[in-house]
């Protein structure tokens, strides 16, 4: 009983730390003892005169001379970055679809282990966070970097030595899980022999990025560098500690597992996306964010309270109720960094509804911009005891990943392409009308791939706490909503082909604006 | 925010804090504990069938917690009781689960002991459950024209079963259903086990508030 009353008065100290810190924030902005970032700060994204950058038919986009040295310097990084990353999107995609079709039609890949559920699924994960996500953020942090702190991208050698090493490490890491090779914990399947391969990879991206950061030439760090600079620590580190064999076992091992699954979410997907949106949103509007002073304090209490959710993956499970508590009080605590985003990203939309029909890019970004405020509400709520007893064990909780890593993030980043490709290689998209399709594709496909397993998974938890009724009855309610899944999963992979087609398309291109060439080759 | 040195400090001393709290912490807590009594290390054979299970991602569609009464009914359709920490001692990668597409599997040994029944529902689990949506294992299992005298032939309803010749399980078979056979826990329950009572917390809330408001009328 000794040690549970000490554990105790640790959770409420972890809780008070963390509030304190917050109110402490608050209390300096308040009164002025930090400077607090204003509408000056706000407006360091543009240059002095610059309007919407929309690509408008009536406003082609333009190409800022003064900054050519800076696009030249990134384009090539961002642009590799960018095909690997819509690859593992495809590849992830496919498999995605593949093992949701197994859901409800188990015997139709059954021949070989390769393409067992357990295997497509764990492919499908890893391929998506790892290779889209990740890679598709890094993109945004590479563009974004160097655009606000008015320097060049530095050390672009070592930035493609990383993305070599990170997409072998990769590729290496699929095949082996596909092959049965596993490190067998959720997230962290790839084996750790090869994860040291990752970890050089993503070790090479740290330097340039902190040189580029050294080299500024801004007084003031923009909000989108503190989300960039703060997640291109944090994941290496995490990854580098969570992979290390053979420290932890059982139980240990399990809330080891769901701190770093829950912050690479947090800590490094969260922070890419609300970064880039942040950059995105008024750059392409053109105009500032609506409260420059709330993005602080949203950045730090997005800090110290998404570190520490993780463990409400193991409500009602074999763990220290201190420690549930304390990732149930975390993720309810959310709800202020969330608020906080969404007041600055969504009233800026909001007051500049012209700009969605103007930018397509616009639409995506400030849709996934949306959806992650919707998410993190969903995951707040998900997280109280209460509802977590229904929703825990259910697609549910797939359904909510998706609306994270999915709606959010991936959206988020797709808008980010469609907007940096142009500006990167001084081309027009080919086909335009495509991107819009690309756009109902995904919002359509993915609100029949949510609401299905949300109500699904629903019913499923139900009828798992219901004693009365068989297990089998769990299963077999959920069928249709299994295909709705691949329904929605089958049009969101659509959206993503024609993505594809657009990308190829415009690497066969001519160059469309002569005066921008011109402009890069004279700024270098 | 105009700094990197201090912005970076900062947030990695955050990270250094919910490692604290989310791994250090409850890891001394948990090591603490130890096995719980009686509970037996995996044997080789059984160690092997884990590989498989783990190589293959049941954890994908399988739990390995089943849940208190005060949260659940798992007790009541026979997944065994609430799991606690020092019931997973040997447990390395753990296999908790997040998922329950299928049934907890954590006292599977108990309900299913059939070598006979686990083989048959490993090669085809629609010749036993017409509803289930389980994947089918049948790589794990070799088709021959008659049975060697070690050879463990698996039973199959005419259905699934082929034209000609017997279905024998592969090494990997035998051993996956080895380590489901030793999902039992037949030691008895530890009495101060380690795991979350939040949900027993709330209900004896609400008895006591139940009885508080019996007793003033």
């Amino acid at each position: 009983m000794q040690i549970t009353e000490t554990l105790g008065l640790l959770l409420a100290l972890s809780f008070v730390i963390s509030l304190l810190a917050l109110t402490i924030l608050i209390w300096a902005i308040a009164n002025k003892q930090v400077h607090t970032p204003d509408a000056d700060d706000a407006r360091t994204i543009f240059e002095p005169g610059e309007g919407a950058d929309t690509d408008a038919p009536n406003d082609p986009h333009h190409f800022n001379a003064a900054r050519a040295g800076i696009d030249a310097s990134s384009s090539s990084v961002v642009m590799w970055l960018i095909a690997a990353a819509v690859f593992w999107l495809i590849y992830g995609s496919l498999h995605g679809l593949a093992a949701s079709l197994e859901l409800h039609l188990p015997d139709l890949m059954s021949g070989t282990a390769q393409m067992t559920f357990g295997r497509m699924r764990t492919v499908h994960l890893n391929s998506v966070a790892y290779g889209w996500a990740s890679q598709g953020g890094l993109a945004a942090v590479c563009w974004i970097l160097p655009r606000i702190f008015r320097t060049e991208l530095r050390m672009t050698g070592l930035l493609k030595t990383g993305i070599v090493l990170w997409n072998i490490g990769l590729a290496a890491g699929v095949f082996a899980i596909a092959n049965g090779w596993t490190d067998g914990l959720e997230w962290l399947e790839i084996p750790w022999q090869i994860d040291i391969v990752l970890a050089a990879g993503a070790a090479c991206f740290v330097a340039p990025l902190i040189a580029t950061a050294k080299h500024r030439n801004v007084h003031h760090i923009y909000v989108s560098g503190w989300y960039f600079l703060a997640a291109v620590l944090w994941f290496p580190v995490l990854f580098v500690i969570a992979n290390i064999p053979g420290v932890h076992h059982g139980v240990e091992q399990a809330t080891m597992n769901w701190w770093y699954a829950h912050n690479v979410l947090g800590l490094w997907l969260t922070p890419l996306g609300v970064g880039a949106a942040y950059y995105f949103i008024p750059k392409i509007i053109g105009k500032p964010v609506y409260s420059y002073a709330l993005s602080l304090v949203g950045f730090w209490a997005l800090a110290l309270f998404y570190s520490q959710v993780g463990i409400h993956h193991l409500i009602g499970g074999p763990v220290p109720t201190w420690l549930v508590t304390l990732s149930v009080v975390h993720s309810v605590m959310m709800f202020v960094p969330v608020i906080a985003v969404a007041i600055n990203q969504h009233v800026t939309v909001a007051a500049n509804l012209w700009a969605l029909k103007e930018s397509i890019p616009l639409r995506f970004i400030s849709f996934g911009a949306v959806m992650y405020t919707l998410a993190s509400f969903q995951g707040s709520i998900e997280a109280l005891r209460s509802v977590n007893t229904i929703t825990h064990f259910t697609h549910y909780t797939v359904a909510h990943a998706h609306l994270g890593a999915y709606a959010f993030v991936s959206l988020v980043l797709m808008g980010v392409i469609y907007q940096v490709v142009p500006r990167a290689t001084g081309k027009y998209w080919p086909f335009p009308r495509m991107i819009a399709w690309h756009f109902w594709l995904n919002v359509i496909g993915f609100a029949i791939y949510f609401f299905s397993l949300t109500i699904g998974g629903v019913l499923q938890g139900l009828a798992q706490l219901d004693a009365t009724k068989p297990f089998a009855d769990s299963v077999t309610l959920l069928k249709p909503y299994l295909e709705g899944r691949s329904l929605g999963g089958g049009l969101m992979t659509l959206g993503h082909v024609l993505l594809v087609i657009n990308l190829i398309a415009i690497g066969f291109a001519k160059k469309t604006r002569e005066t921008e060439t011109e402009n890069m080759v004279a700024a270098e | 925010m105009n700094r990197y040195l201090p912005l970076a400090i900062t947030a990695l001393a955050i990270l250094a804090l919910a490692t604290l709290f989310l791994v250090i912490a409850p890891g001394m807590q948990i090591s603490a504990q130890g096995p719980t009594s009686g509970l037996k290390p995996y044997t080789e054979a059984e160690a092997r069938g884990r590989e498989v299970y783990v190589s293959l991602g049941c954890l994908y569609c399988h739990s390995q917690q089943p849940r208190s009464l005060a949260q659940a009914p798992d007790a009541e359709r026979g997944w065994g009781r609430a799991s606690v920490a020092g019931d997973y001692a040997y447990d390395a990668p753990h296999q908790l689960g997040t998922m329950r597409t299928g049934p907890d599997l954590m006292d599977i040994g108990d309900r299913m002991p059939s070598q006979a029944w686990q083989l048959t529902h490993l090669y085809q689990p629609r010749a036993i459950s017409s509803w289930s949506i389980m994947p089918a294992y049948p790589y794990l299992f070799t088709h021959k024209d008659k049975a060697g005298p070690d050879d463990v032939v698996v039973k199959l309803p005419a259905k699934y079963a082929p034209k000609s010749g017997v279905i024998v399980a592969k090494q990997d078979a035998l051993d996956l259903v080895k380590y489901l056979q030793g999902m039992t826990r037949q030691y008895a329950p530890p009495k101060d086990g380690l795991r979350d009572n939040g949900y027993a917390l709330i209900a004896e809330k609400q008895r006591e508030a139940t009885d508080a408001t019996k007793a003033s009328n």
